[in-house]
Parts: structure tokens; sequence; C-alpha cells
């Protein structure tokens, strides 16, 4: 199998090389294919390893590729951990990949960077791989960035768009931010743990439970609880949790086959993918898990407000993912890290759908992304319109389909767990379902129903997206569906993830919303009298109320909720406060620091000063040298009348 | 019959500084593509003999290699004596693999007094390498200062307008500090009898000399580094610099003033290094961050790779001087020497990278005339080619793992996380600050619309610059994703330097 697990990321990265450094050559069909072939046989691999591994149940494998470097006896090392948990990460990444590098062919049609675009997302595809597929902190590390330098160079893949190359720098900054955290974290675990491999730190990590370190001195600080807090800065800019989620939004200015890719069902994942890979550090410090839900919550509540005033299509499904990572960082925090990675696989699947059915949207309205100039759609794209409905229902947790029971297996969880924070996180979650649901339908509504509001040549040219696009969605739409029924019972209550995942007993959630599970129709059943599901209900009514019954009802609504509306408009005030306090201020600091510091103290006064010093004092004493006989006379003159005044002193004072 | 030992590390010296004098005679004024020629034929010469210094290593051992001994200056004991270990072989073939380089960027820039310039650069390249292999002190001050003076001469004739003050200011900060230097060297071979660099390390020197030995010690390396305060000779020398000059000045030159620290003021003076560990460690942070802030607000090009230099090299001397502060906190010396090799990572990477940089904005200055970041903008529209290439080299600038960028900051910030929880915080700072005003000069830079005609009227760099920038891109990715071949070479030195580093010598 080793040959197999090399092969996953390298066929893309081969496919990349070519289609980046001989894009010219082999032309536009030949990037595509190439790409595509080497994703594809990537995907083929994966579900080869996830038969071999999840299906077959075969021993986890743990191996080095190759020596990074040796220093002070720590071997840094890239290697392979392939587990139930990074062989289903691996399924789903390629998997949802290749549907985009097929979608890509219909969307990026007519873009002049075709096989730029190509060789970036094979790109992506390798260095998500290679995060998933770490067996130790420096390759997470790696694959953590990599995945950061291809956002950014996709996020600004329009770079003549002022906008997108704004947005590109911002996303990458913001996530330094988190990569802050993250590699102080990594220091950490290297100090006490005397090695970067997961086996070898995960095994010692109960032995280290009563560590303390003083960050401040004299304070003693729980080594579980730095570590994890610090390692979980990364997943707050990775996975855009507040007050990092500032630069998702902004991506957007992405091509969408990124969007989906990169920023909904990959990429901003890594982050909850790392801490349920780490649960063996997590589940040692309840003050971390604290901090997570208690993030979680904030993102998953708040960011899905914003979605209700975005008037961009994809920005909607943008807010829409922030606030569904939200829930997934609840999940993490309340210690279902398996409802967490359950809603993480079904979240790439419909978010990877929604997002490629507002691309194709937005390639048949010639791309426009207004949704204020959109409406009635449904007649002329069926396919879009069948495949955002089923993706629209799986968000909002519609009995039966995946998202139902990925959310409710957390919304049960949360509601079990006794980790300082739940309470509030519960609450959240729960009035978040409303808020989602009516965030999505309003969407949903605007652009496929009521009154067609585009202008008429665009009317005119309205049609279905060609297959490339559609064959995509409709194969993203059957796992939205199929997903969740089939993979609760293993997930949430079998131990699917076995080993990988390690749950505390006494943190153990999942085990107890277990207890009363009977069966998928149970679970299906039971949800129908829960709340969660009359408040979708309330929020598909509500949107239904307010764009399609009484569509003059918004504006109303934001006349009278003037101040909130105000507030939710400028996102908080955070990208405000952002751009004037730490760009303003970073600026305005490196200005004083150069202007006053270098130019005017150093080398003003100090090296510039003691030169004008010796140049003053040279000048001085080339004066005296004038060359002219009677200075020079008149000079011992003066020194033989001091001389002598001297003597004469001396001898009045002698005498 | 081949001379027994094979004086190969003399080979590396002199080939470039007889080969400068014979391009000097052979070329002359007017004959500049024999001038190429031969300096080309000469730096790559070079750059091979240097190979079997490396291929013909000895990983197992801290001892000097490839060493020569002849007498040279009977009376004062004063030595011809070369010899390399882990530290200061891989900096000798970074000097041989960097000039080259250089001498095929001048090839069509350079046309007034060509075999001059070239000229300059071999025999530079010769006295660098002298600075590295030479075992006796004043035969290391000899070259220390004689490399000056090309140096001198390649800013003050072929630099931009404001050359002169640039030269003097250069001259004089570089200048001032070696002559304390050589004081030092003078009053040690005093107690040692003896100017063998080796012997210096053990000979037994009393706290308040080894402090102000420290001292002029520090005078000269930090001005060579730069740290701050003493950094701000080096914008304005590379500003003014022709763009080979920048080049060696911050791939070579600045390696020089970390090399010292660690061949002479670490074993010579270990209980003053000891002492003033917080002095040095304040400084490197400072010029971290203070430097990383300063990077940020530059409106010239080559000013603000300047200033990213200045920074990166704040993780040169934390990587040295931190192990005093580990092994008082952990009580062992467990991570020290991953600071030091660190440390040196970082010296060879910022070789590589800043090198590339400056050769960057050489190319876009030998096309538009302004290294302002202002008068640019939207090259990407016009030279594809050349904006991937600057895209690698400035992500490496910030950093990014998979360059030799990567390395060395992860190893230093790795390291002095076990001396204190703040010195790794404020060193990693760089992680923003780096990528601040790395991307956002890019931003500026290269994306965006065409700014104006003389960015659309831009050519795609040629076959020249491609062979240039493609192999700097090539050993930044591969010691990017692959260091152990440098950092099996320093490690047993390193560890040789720790163990006589803590033991005191009062």
């Amino acid at each position: 199998m080793y040959s197999v697990y090399l092969a996953i990321p390298l066929a893309p990265l081969l496919g990349a090389l070519v289609a980046g450094l001989f894009g010219r050559a082999i032309g536009r069909a030949g990037a595509h294919w190439v790409t595509i072939l080497g994703v594809g046989l990537s995907t083929l691999l994966s579900l080869v390893v996830f038969m071999h591994i999840v299906v077959d149940g075969a021993e986890p494998f743990n191996g080095t590729v190759y020596t990074w470097g040796i220093s002070d006896g720590i071997q840094f090392q890239i290697g392979f951990l392939i587990d139930r948990l990074s062989a289903t990460m691996m399924l789903v990444v390629t998997f949802v990949s290749l549907m985009v590098h097929i979608y890509t062919i219909g969307y990026m049609h007519e873009d002049p960077g075709y096989q730029r675009f190509f060789s970036y997302i094979s790109l992506f595809t390798f260095s998500m791989l290679m995060l998933v597929m770490s067996n130790n902190f420096l390759q997470l590390f790696f694959g953590w960035e990599a995945v950061g330098l291809v956002s950014y160079l996709l996020i600004g893949f329009w770079y003549t768009r002022e906008s997108a190359i704004y947005a590109n720098l911002k996303a990458f900054i913001v996530n330094r931010v988190g990569d802050f955290g993250f590699l102080l974290g990594i220091a950490a675990v290297l100090m006490y743990f005397q090695s970067m491999d997961y086996a070898t730190v995960f095994a010692n990590a109960e032995s280290m439970k009563d560590t303390t370190i003083q960050v401040f001195p004299d304070v003693d600080w729980s080594l579980m609880s730095v570590i994890g807090i610090l390692l979980f800065v990364g997943a707050m800019g990775k996975s855009a949790q507040f007050p990092l989620h500032v630069w998702l939004p902004d991506s957007m200015e992405g091509p969408t086959p990124i969007s989906a890719l990169i920023h909904a069902a990959t990429m901003v994942t890594a982050g909850i993918f790392m801490v349920a890979r780490m649960s063996p550090i997590y589940e040692l410090s309840e003050t971390a898990l604290s901090f997570v839900i208690v993030i979680g919550a904030i993102t998953a509540f708040f960011m899905g407000l914003l979605g209700l005033v975005q008037t961009d299509i994809k920005r909607v499904v943008a807010y829409s993912t922030l606030s569904q990572l939200g829930y997934m960082t609840v999940a993490l925090g309340a210690s279902a890290y398996a409802a967490g990675m359950f809603h993480l696989v079904t979240h790439a699947f419909f978010k990877a759908l929604l997002f490629l059915a507002a691309g194709s949207v937005i390639i048949a309205m010639h791309h426009e992304q207004d949704m204020r100039k959109m409406g009635g759609l449904r007649k002329y794209m069926p396919i879009t319109y069948w495949t955002s409905l089923v993706g629209s229902l799986a968000l909002i947790g519609f009995p039966g389909s995946a998202g139902f029971f990925s959310k409710d297996g957390i919304i049960e969880a949360v509601h079990h767990s006794h980790i300082p924070g739940a309470g509030l996180a519960y609450w959240a979650v729960l009035i978040g379902v409303f808020v989602t649901a009516l965030y999505s339908f309003r969407m949903f509504f605007l652009v496929f129903h009521g009154k067609e509001r585009m202008d008429d040549h665009t009317r005119e040219h309205l049609h279905e997206t060609p297959a490339v696009v559609t064959v995509p969605l409709v194969l993203l739409a059957i796992p939205s569906v199929i997903v969740g029924a089939f993979y609760i019972e293993p997930v949430l209550f079998g131990g699917y993830f076995g080993e990988a995942i390690y749950v505390a007993p006494e943190h153990d959630v999942l085990a107890e919303v277990g207890e009363g599970y009977t069966g998928v129709t149970g679970f299906m059943l039971h949800g129908l009298v829960t709340a969660p599901f009359w408040l979708a209900a309330a929020g598909v009514l509500t949107a239904w109320f307010l764009y399609m019954k009484r569509p003059d009802l918004p504006a109303l609504i934001k006349e009278r909720l003037h101040l909130l509306h105000k507030v939710l408009v400028h996102k908080y005030g955070f990208d405000d406060f952002n751009q004037f306090f730490f760009a303003g201020g970073a600026r305005g600091l490196g200005s004083m620091l150069w202007r006053l510091g270098d130019i005017k103290l150093i080398d003003g006064l100090v090296v510039n000063g003691s030169a004008r010093a010796v140049g003053w004092f040279s000048g001085v004493i080339r004066h005296m040298q004038s060359g002219y006989l009677y200075h020079y006379a008149f000079a011992m003159i003066i020194g033989l009348l001091v001389l002598l005044g001297w003597f004469v002193s001396r001898w009045f004072v002698g005498l | 019959m081949l001379p027994d030992p094979f004086p190969l590390l003399s080979l590396v010296v002199w080939t470039p500084i007889l080969g400068g004098l014979w391009v000097l005679l052979a070329a002359g004024e007017k004959n500049a593509p024999t001038a190429r020629a031969i300096a080309l034929a000469i730096s790559v010469a070079t750059f091979l003999l240097s190979i079997p210094l490396y291929t013909q290593f000895d990983l197992s051992t801290h001892e000097m290699q490839f060493v020569e001994r002849f007498e040279w200056i009977q009376t004062f004991g004063i030595y011809y004596h070369l010899g390399v270990d882990g530290i200061s072989m891989p900096l000798i073939l970074l000097t041989t693999f960097i000039t080259p380089l250089v001498v095929i960027s001048a090839w069509q820039v350079i046309q007034y007094k060509t075999a001059q310039y070239l000229a300059a650069f071999l025999i530079m390249e010769g006295l660098m390498n002298g600075v590295f292999a030479a075992l006796d002190a004043i035969l290391f001050y000899v070259f220390w200062e004689a490399m000056l003076v090309p140096m001198f001469l390649i800013i003050g004739i072929w630099g931009g307008p404001q050359r002169i003050y640039a030269t003097i200011k250069f001259f004089l900060y570089t200048f001032l500090g070696s002559v304390f230097m050589l004081v030092a060297l003078i009053y040690l071979y005093a107690q040692a009898d003896s100017f063998a660099i080796l012997d210096l390390h053990t000979v037994k020197v009393g706290m308040t000399a080894q402090i102000l030995i420290f001292i002029a010690f520090l005078l000269a390396f930090a001005v060579k580094v730069p740290m701050w305060p003493v950094h701000t000779w080096l914008p304005d020398a590379h500003v003014e610099a022709p763009t080979g000059g920048s080049v060696i000045l911050a791939a070579i030159m600045l390696k020089m003033g970390g090399y010292g620290f660690v061949r002479f003021s670490l074993p010579i003076t270990p209980d003053a290094s000891r002492e003033l560990d917080w002095l040095m460690i304040a400084l490197s942070l400072i010029a971290v961050v203070y430097i990383g802030f300063v990077a940020l607000v530059q409106t010239d090009l080559k000013k603000l790779i300047a200033y990213s230099s200045i920074s990166h090299m704040g993780f040169v001397t934390l990587g040295f001087f931190v192990a005093f502060s580990i092994l008082e906190g952990t009580g062992s010396l467990q991570g020290a020497a991953m600071g030091m090799e660190g440390g040196m990572m970082q010296m060879i990477s910022h070789g590589f990278i800043s090198g590339a940089l400056f050769l960057c904005v050489g190319v876009l200055y030998d096309r538009m005339h302004t290294r302002q970041i202002a008068d640019y903008g939207g090259v990407v529209n016009s030279m594809p080619i050349f904006a991937a290439f600057m895209m690698l080299f400035v992500m490496a600038n910030s950093g990014l793992p998979g360059t030799s960028g990567f390395v060395g900051e992860f190893m230093v910030i790795l390291s002095s996380f076990k001396a204190n929880f703040w010195f790794a915080f404020l060193a990693a700072s760089i992680l923003l600050l780096g990528a601040g005003y790395n991307l956002w000069m890019y931003k500026r830079v290269i994306y965006g619309k065409v700014a104006n005609e003389g960015v659309a009227s831009l050519k795609d760099i040629n076959a020249r610059e491609l062979l240039i920038l493609g192999t700097l891109a090539a050993v930044v990715l591969l010691f990017g994703v692959w260091p152990a071949p440098i950092l099996e070479v320093m490690h047993p030195s390193v560890e040789n330097l720790l163990q006589h580093v803590v033991q005191s010598k009062l």
C-alpha cells in the first residue's frame, strides 16, 4: 500500500507541475486533462485506501517517507499516518476536488488563465492531501501554510481587480495571525515532548497532564491548555473562527470553483480536522475545550446573522460557511469530535454543491452576483434549481438529508455537554438553525422564484449550464442526501474513527446521546418532534413570507431595525476596526520608527551628527592653517605674550 | 602527482583573485566580451573546485579539514593557515555558488568598465573565501579588511547618484568596527602567544578582559550583520550599489558578521557571551520586530529588501546566543544546537533569497530605471514568468514552509521557545510582519492593472535572467523540502562549539 499512499498526493502534484510549467505547450485541453487525470487517479486510490482502512478495517499505516532534517537529536520527518480519520478526509478532499476540476472546464471556459487555474487547484489538492495524511506536526504545518499559499494565489487569481488583490493579501495575513499561534503551539509541543510525531506526542500526553508552563513569571498554566489554545488559534485562522473570520467573506473574490473547493469544502475545514486529530491533547484540558466551544458558538450564531443582509449570492454562502464551521467547532469543544467530523464531511458535499450551483447561476447571469438582479431562474435552469434545493435542504437540516443527521448530532451532543460554555453554545446552535433556514431560503427564493429582475439582454440568454457544470452538481447532490443516513450510526455511535479519535470517558457526550438512539428511522422521527426541526421550518416559512408572499416587508423591516441592519451590513465593524487599528497602526508605527528612529536619531544625530562634529572641528582647525605668514606671526606673538604673562604672573605669585 | 595535502582551499581562495587580475590584464578597457568570458570561466571553475569541499567532507568530526599551514611572518608567529569545519564550509560554497550568478547578471547591464567590474567581483570572491577559510587571526584580519576595498570600488564607481555618501558611510562604519577587533586580536596574541584562532579558543582570559574583547568583537561583527542600531549603512549601501554589489553584500558579506560571532566571540569569550547574552538577544529581537515595522513602510524596493535583510539576520544572532538562556532555564543544552544550526541555516538561506530578490529588483530596474514601488503596478500583465519567480522568492522571504526561508526561522523559533516564551513570541512576529511587507510590496508592484506606459511595454525575462532566477529557485526549493544535507554538515561542529562555550574560561 505504501506506493499507493505515495501516489495519492504526488499525482495531483505532477498534474500541477505539468499544467503550470508547460501550460502553453500542452494547451487548454492538455491542462485540464493532465490535472483531471492526476486528481482522478488520486480519487480512485483514495477510494481504495478508504475501502482498505475503513471498510475492511485494516491496521492504520504510520510510516516515514523521508527525513527532512535532523537537529539536536530531533528527527524532522515527512511521513504518512493513514487511519480512519485521514482515509475519510482523503476521500472527501479528492472527490470534491475532482468534481471541482470537472466543473472548472465549464466555469473558466473563456478565462485566459485557464492552465494556471488548473495548475493551482491541483497544487492545492496536493497540499491539502499532505496536510491530512501527515503523521507529524512539521508536515502538518507545511500543508497548513501551503494550502494558505494556494488560497492566496487563487483569491487573487484575477489579479487586475483591486478588490481581489486586497482580499488575498488580507486572507494571507489574517491566516498568518493564526499560524503565529499555531507555530508557538508546535514549539511548545516540541519543547515538552522532544518529538514532532503524533504517535509519540499522543502516547505521552497523558503523563504531561499536570505539567505547568510559566508564560508569565510565577503564573502557572496547564501545559495542555496552553498547547491546546495555541494550536486552536491556528485553527481559528484557517477555519475562519471569530475574530479571525474576516478574511473568508472577502475570499469570494476568487473564482467560484475555488470558493467551493477551498473556502467551503476542504481548506477551511483543516482547522476542524486538526483539532479532531489532536483529540488526545484537547481531552486533557477542559480550559482549551471551553475556549473552543465558546469561539465556535460565537461564530456559529453571529456569522449566520450576517448572511441575512448580504445581497451577493456568493457572500450569503460564505457567511453560511462561517456559521457552519462554527457548528463544527462547537462539536469539537463538546468533545463530540466525531460529530464535528461528520458535519465536516456532509458540509463538504452540500456546501460545495451550493457554491457550484451559485456558480452555475453566475455563469447563466453573465457573471452577475447580485441577487437583487436575479429571480425566477427556476424555469430556465431546472438542474441547478433542483440541486440547489437539495443543497439548501441539507444545509438547513431537513429530516433525512445529510445535514439533518450531522447537525442534529451536534445539537444533541452539545445539549449533553458539561464543558463551561456549553449552555451558551447550545442556545447559539439552536437559534442558529432558524437563522440558517432563513438566510438559505431567502437566497433560494430571491434567486429561483419571484419576479425576474434581470435586464432583458440577460434574460434572453438565460439557459441551463453545460454538462461539465451540471454533472458535478448532480454527483454532489447524491452524497448530500444519502451520506447522513448511511453513516450516522457508525460515525456518531459506532466508533467509526476507532483509535484515531480519543475521547475521555467523562467527556463522552456522544455515548450519552447514543443511549437514546434507536436507528435511522427512530432518529428521524425523533427529529420531527424536537426544536431544531420546527425552528428550521419556521425559518423557511419566514423566508417564504418575507420574500414570496410580502416582498415589500423586508424594506420595511430594514427601516424599522435601521440600527441593527447597519451593524450587520458593517459586519459588526470588524473590517473597519482592523483596517484602522491593525493595518493603519502597523504602518504608522513603522513610519514612526523609520523616520524618528532610523532617520532622525541614528542617522541624523549619531552618524551624520558625529560626522558633522568632526567636520566642524576640522573646519575650525583648518582656519588656523591659512598659509599667510602674518597669521602665523600673529599667533606666535599671541603665544609669546601668553607665555610671558604666565611667567610674569608666576613671578608675582612667587613673590 | 598531486601535492599532499592537496591545497584545495588555497585554490578556492586564489583562483578568483588571480583570475580577477587576469581579467584586468587580458581584457582591459575595451574588450568587454573577453572579460565576461574569462570571468564566467573563472567563477564557474572556482565553484567546481569548491564542490569537493562538500563531497570529501568528513561528517564524523568537528576538527578542521583541508588544513594548510605555512609560516608567513616568523617574528610574530603569523601563519598562512587555512581550514574549514562544518560552520565555514557551507559559507564558502555559498560564496562560490553566488558569484557566477552575479557575473552572469552583469552580462549586458554593465557596459562601463566591464573588466574592472568583473575583476572586482572575482577578487572579492577570493577574499571572502579567505575570510571563511582563515585559521590565523591576522590572515583573517587581512582578508576581512581587504574585502572592503573591492566593495568600496563597486559601489563608488558603478553605484547610483548618492554613491559617495553611501560608500563613505559603508567604509567608515565597517572600518571603525574592525579596528577594535584588531586591538582585541593583538591583546589575545599577547596572552596566547599565537595568532592561531584555535589557540585563541583555548586561551584563558579574565572576566574584565573577556567583556572588553567581546565588545570589541561585537563592534566589528554587529556592523557587518548588521545589528540594530548600527544598521543604517546597509539600506544606503544597497540603494546605491549596482545589482551585483547588492547581491554580494546581502548574500555573503552580511554573513561575515554572523560567522565572526561563532568563530570568535562565542568560543574566545564564552563567559562574556554568557554574561552579555541578554544584550545580544535584545538587539536581535529589536532587529526582528523594529526593523520589520520599518520595512513595512519603505517606498524603495531595495530599501525594503535591505531592511528585510536586517530583520532576518536578527534570527541569526538570536539563534547563536539563545543557548545560555536555554541552559539556565531548562538545565540542559537540549535545544541549543537547534538554535545555532537554525541561525546558520538562516545565513545560507538568506544568501539565496536576498540574492534572488535583489536580482529581481535588478531585472525591473534594468528595464524601468526606477526602484520606487509607486512607479510600478501590474507588472504581472507584461512579465508573467518574472512574476512567478518573484512570487516564489517573496514567499520564501516570508518564511513559507517548503522554501529554505522557513528552515532557519522555524528552528530558531523552536529553540528560543525553550529559553523563554516571549523570545519565541517576538521572533515569531516575523510570520506577520514578513508576510506584511513582502506581500504588500508584491501587491503594489506585480499585481493590479498596468500602472503606466513603462510597465505596459516591459519585456519578460530573457534566457540569461531565467537561468539565474531558475537556479536560485531550485536551491530555495531544494533546501526547503530537504535541508538535511546542510544540517548534517554543521552538526559535529555546532555540538563541539556548544560544549566548548559552556565551559568557563576563567
